[in-house]
Parts: C-alpha cells; structure tokens; sequence
C-alpha cells in the first residue's frame, strides 16, 4: 500500500527524523492559511499524488508570496498531474502539501528496503540526491552505498557511519545524518514498509540535515497489525477496477491490451498472459481468482473484465485441484449469462473433474469454445476476436 | 528414491485443529501411504485429543518425542505462521514445510535469520520449504501439500515451481506425455522463503531416480538466474526452464528501488537470457514444457 508524501513525512516525525514544518490542504484558501500560519518568505506548494516525479511534470513549485501560494495552489489543485509514473493520462491532484521552504546545501538520497537475495534489510545511500535514483544506478552505480542490516542486529554505527562516509557528508553532520539513518531503519521496521525512500535528504546551509521527501510502500500481508496506516490509504490514487476486485478477494490489474483473461493462481495467471502475446495478441488485464472461486467470484470477475471497453473476447484458463473443474464451469455459465457475454469466451479446464466441467459448457447451449491446451486456447481466442 | 521425503517420511501437522489444515491433512491421508505418515498433530490447548484419528500434542518437541516424526507441515494462519516455524526449528525437525499464504514479510526476515544464526551457532539445519507454497509430493509414496494427487504419476522427472497452479500445469504435461514425476515441489511465491531453485536443482542433480527437471522460475529477485549458473557448472542432467512474466507490469509487483537492488536482472527476458546461456532448453510456450522434455531424452 502507498501513502503521500505528507503522510511518510507525519511517520518520520513521529520517529524522529527530521522534516520540513508543513502542512496538508485540500482548497486555495486552506493553502494560503497554512502557509500564514507557518510563517517566514518561502513556501513550496507540493501536489500530493501517489507518484514520483511531481516536480518534473510541473506539481511542485515555490512561492515567494502568499499571493503566490494562491496562485500555485490554483494552478496545481485540480490538474492532471502527469509523471513517468503515472501514465499519459496522468493523475488527478486533490491535495496539496505546503511546507516552508528550505536551504539546500546538498541533496542526498537515501531508503531501505528488503533485500530478497541477502534475507537483510539493505539501507542504500547516495551523494547524488534529488534525481532519479534508477539514472544514477545505471550511469554512476559506484555512487550507491549499500549496506545489509541483519533484523537480529539492526544498523550498527559501523554501518551508519560507512552510509555518512560512503556519501561525503561534512565531518560536522555527520551524527546528524548516522541519527538519521537508525531512525529511518527503526521506522521502516516497525511500520512494516517493503520501501522507505527520502529523496532527497539535504544538507542546510546551518549543517543540519532534513528529510525534503519521503515515499513508503507498506507490506499489504502485515496491514493487519497497522490500522494507523490504513487509516492513510486514499482511495482515490487507486485504480476503481482493482478496489472493486479486492472486495470480492479478486487479484486484478488492467493492462492494454484486448483480451481478458480469468485464471486460478498468480504463475498460471502470468502463464496465460505470456501465451496470449505469444500467439499474437496482448492481454487486457491480470485475474487471479485464488483458490476457492465459486459462482459469485467468477460473476463479479467477468462484470469486472467487462467493464473495459477494450475488452474483445475472454480466456478462462482453470486448473483444478481443490477448486473443481465442475464448479468453475457452473460459474462460468451463471456468468455469461448474468453479464449477457457478448465477446467471444474461450474455456480451458485441466484437472479435477475436468470432463464434467466441458460437459456443461457443453450443454449450456452458449457459445463457449472449448481447449485442452493453454497454447490452444490462446490460438482459439486471438482468431475469435480478428 | 526421490528428494527430500518419501512413504517412510513420518509428518506433523502443526495447524490440524483449523479447517485448513484438517481438509488437505485428510486428502494426504488419502494419499499412497498417506495413513501412515501424518502421526501427529500440535495445539497446546487440545494435546491428547484425536483429530483424523491423528493424536494431537502439546507442541512440536513432544510431538517429535512421541512419534520420530522428522518433518512437518504448516497451515497456522499467517499472524502464527513464522512463530510455528521457529517452533519446528527448535525441536530440530529435517524438514519444515510451511502452505500458509500472507505471512508479514518482517516475520519471515526475523526467523529466517534467526535460522541461519542457529545453524551457524552449531545448531541442526532445519530446512524450510515456503511459505505460501503447494508442498511437496513424491508420486504414489507421499504428498505433503495441497496439491491435487491424482495428476501425479511415478516416473523420474523432477519438476520445482515458485507458483501452485504453474506446478500442476507442469506436472500434468509429464504425466500426460507417458512420463512421471520422481518428487514435484512448489517453493513459494513470498520474496523471502527457504528452500530455493537452486537447493531443488542440487536435490534432483543428486537424486539416482531424478533423469531430468522443468525449472519453472518467475519475474523478480535473482534466484533463478543463481540456479541457472550452478547449474551450468554442476548439472549433470538437462533441464527444461520457463520464467513468466514475460508481460507482467514490473511496477505493479514491486517498487522501483526493488528492481534497482537485484541489478535489473530479474525480468523474464532476462532470466530466459540467462537460463538459455547456462544451456538449459528454455521455452516462451508454457504448453510445450512436456513435449520439449520428452525430446531432450530421446
């Protein structure tokens, strides 16, 4: 799960690292109050989307006035903020973040994250802060500092210190900036984050050192024990399809292409979307109904599939083992005619009671066309929708 | 033979008190030996009653104590889950087979270290397969899992597969083929597990009765490609090797820092890539695993 920016930096205060004084706000006049409130001549006026590259494309700019913290908060409250990671059409901003502004001396980078090789948290620091961190890896990879924190032990000084020296921090901030990593590391422990990411960190004019930015990703298996991180979740930064889909306990991500695809377990799923672009066409979205689909579960998926208009024909690709054949094709029938299926549907059954199942495809009296192969199957739908 | 376990394995099932772990236990009762092998059950709160006929302990040490049970399987819900594990750890089992799906990554760094500490403290190695894995399964000898049986057919190919479905996918082209399986495992979809691609890959390459494997990987982390390279200097026998994903969003399934740390070579493509140079026959055609296998042993 992500959170904005506002909310990582509400975290990092909360266990001590040094950030900004702001504020959220939600309208222009709300924006220009916070920054009245925070007082001073600075004040940066952030976009807060669930999206990296917000300065690039134009959703964060500094104003030198509260005429101008008008005048920026308009112009970015309500756009459609695009990024490299948004997509072309971009995100719509809803909220604002308006902080005071700071002294940049130096920007620095730095996050943790598991590492799956190592079974560590890897703490990773650079001197090449405030830019995209995936260009330095490729361009500079030796100016990434990574060291491997086992959980038993946590970030050692040595450790610390090898991250402050690794990045050139000036021998005055450099305690500073050792503080600053344990804590980042005791945060992305006890929040249960799978990234933790401060870019950039910087260096003040006074020497002191300050999180400009803060990016977490949570562990979605471990939200259980965090309700003061759902609490955070936006509904609004996330695709309608998959919110609807996770209700039903349905895995569900839209992709480009024309045919929707329905498959039991995420490698099968993956499986069948690799065949459908090996025989020629790409799939429209990724659907993993789990383990125990029954007849509502296999409606709901195919209402879902269908909402998108790109949607020319359906791949159902089911291997039974608990969940039996039999079952999924009584869904699969409820579903086409609950939904008025008027795509071409192409049905895949392998394993338990996989003959019972074609059986009533069979005697549905839809046109549901049959494989025995997933290579078939995909060969039948991409010819059903040229 | 085969790897791991076979009809003599004797198994404790920790979580055969939930509805979980008392449906699949009763299906690997089922199972060839099946009767003989699941010997006990553990909850302190229920020790000395019976479920499946199965005698249920107090915990896994006493369980062990009573039984010479060697492995165990794990269905405990996932706030449990990495608990349970230690406690098998603790009792020195030689096998800890964990199905549980959506285990908090913390807790699978914490005891997975906590693992490795013990063992380097001199203490017994204890493996782990999983979690959010199918199990384990030598046809017609025993099934420790969720997997559906009756796909299986005794023979001597090994099949490993991060994924259920994809396992059984492979596993039914073998049988399918005229051909059989002489242990099938499923290692887990979760970034931090056990038993690997490449412990698997050494287990068959040892195993007199394993003539050839299907290494099915997917996108992301570097243990297939590791797997690959031990294979190409140690592999005595040919493998066949798919990796999906090839049109998985690699932003969707992790952070962008999370491809940054593996040195982007955790794509499809790129694993595919690496697998081919190690000289194993890789496919992008998931249907064709079986027959490609079988004109490997001609």
């Amino acid at each position: 799960m992500k959170i904005h920016e506002y909310q990582g930096k509400e975290i990092l205060k909360k266990f001590g690292v040094t950030v900004p004084r702001g504020k959220p706000a939600l309208s222009v006049e709300e924006a220009v109050k916070v920054a009245e409130e925070l007082g001073g001549r600075v004040w940066v006026v952030k976009a807060q989307i669930h999206a990296g590259g917000r300065g690039k494309g134009g959703g964060v700019k500094v104003a030198k006035s509260l005429d101008e913290v008008g005048i920026y908060a308009k112009a970015i409250l309500g756009m459609q903020l695009k990024t490299h990671q948004t997509g072309p059409e971009g995100q719509k901003v809803r909220r604002l973040l308006i902080e005071e502004g700071a002294d940049i001396k130096h920007e620095y980078y730095c996050a943790a994250l598991t590492d799956r090789a190592t079974q560590n948290v890897a703490m990773m620091a650079s001197s090449e802060g405030g830019m995209d961190i995936e260009e330095v890896a490729k361009k500079t990879p030796e100016k990434i500092i990574k060291v491997f924190v086992d959980p038993l032990v946590g970030l050692t000084d040595a450790q610390a210190n090898q991250l402050a020296a690794g990045i050139g921090v000036p021998a005055g901030s450099v305690a500073q900036a050792v503080d600053t990593f344990k804590k980042l590391y005791t945060c992305y422990m006890e929040t249960d984050a799978s990234l933790a990411e401060i870019n950039p960190l910087i260096l003040e004019g006074n020497g002191n050192i300050k999180a400009l930015d803060a990016k977490f990703n949570f562990d979605s298996n471990a939200l259980y024990r965090h309700p003061e991180i759902v609490a955070y979740r936006d509904l609004d930064e996330e695709d309608a399809d998959e919110i609807e889909a996770s209700k039903h306990d349905l895995a569900y991500i839209s992709l480009d292409g024309n045919i929707g695809c329905l498959v039991n377990g995420a490698g099968l799923a993956m499986a069948t979307m690799d065949t459908i672009k090996l025989f020629g066409a790409e799939p429209a979205n990724f659907l993993d109904v789990g383990g125990g689909a029954t007849t509502e579960k296999v409606t709901e998926a195919f209402k879902i599939m269908l909402k998108n208009p790109k949607v020319k024909g359906i791949l159902v690709n089911i291997f039974g083992g608990i969940m039996k054949c039999d079952t999924i094709a009584e869904g699969v029938v409820a579903a086409a005619r609950e939904t008025h299926l008027s795509v071409p549907l192409v049905v895949r059954m392998k394993g338990t009671n996989d003959e019972l199942g074609k059986q009533i495809l069979k005697d549905s009296g839809l046109p549901i066309i049959s494989a025995d192969s997933m290579a078939e199957a995909a060969t039948k739908i991409v010819a059903a929708v040229k | 033979m085969s790897i791991f376990i076979n009809k003599d394995t004797k198994v404790i099932t920790q979580g055969l008190t939930g509805k979980t772990g008392q449906f699949h236990t009763e299906k690997c009762q089922e199972y060839a030996n099946g009767k003989n092998c699941f010997v006990a059950g553990v909850n302190p709160k229920k020790a000395g009653e019976r479920v499946l006929d199965i005698p249920i302990f107090a915990s896994v040490k006493e369980a062990k104590a009573q039984t010479g049970a060697s492995v165990s399987v794990i269905y405990v819900p996932p706030a449990g889950a990495a608990d349970a594990i230690w406690e098998a750890c603790e009792a020195d089992l030689d096998l800890v087979i964990c199905i549980t799906e959506g285990i908090p990554v913390r807790d699978m760094l914490v005891v997975r270290n906590k693992m490795k500490a013990r063992e380097a403290a001199g203490g017994k190695k204890t493996l782990l397969l999983g979690p959010n894995c199918p199990g384990l399964i030598t046809p017609d000898e025993i099934k420790i899992g969720i997997m559906p049986g009756h796909i299986h057919r005794k023979g001597r190919i090994g099949v490993v597969s991060r994924s259920g479905t994809l396992t059984y996918e492979a596993v039914a082209q073998v049988t399918e083929i005229g051909m059989g399986q002489s242990s099938a495992v499923g290692i887990g979809g979760d970034p931090i597990n056990g038993l690997k691609h490449i412990d698997i890959m050494r287990a068959f390459n040892d195993d007199p009765d394993t003539d050839a494997v299907i290494m099915i990987g997917e996108i992301g982390g570097p243990d297939e490609a590791e797997a690959a390279v031990w294979c190409k200097a140690n592999m005595k026998k040919p493998i066949v090797g798919f990796i999906a994903g090839v049109t998985a969003p690699s932003g969707k399934r992790m952070g962008h820092a999370g491809a940054l740390i593996s040195g982007g070579a955790d794509t499809a493509d790129a694993k595919l890539a690496i697998m081919e140079e190690c000289g194993f026959t890789v496919t992008r055609n998931p249907s064709e695993m079986g027959k490609l296998l079988k004109g490997l042993l001609k």
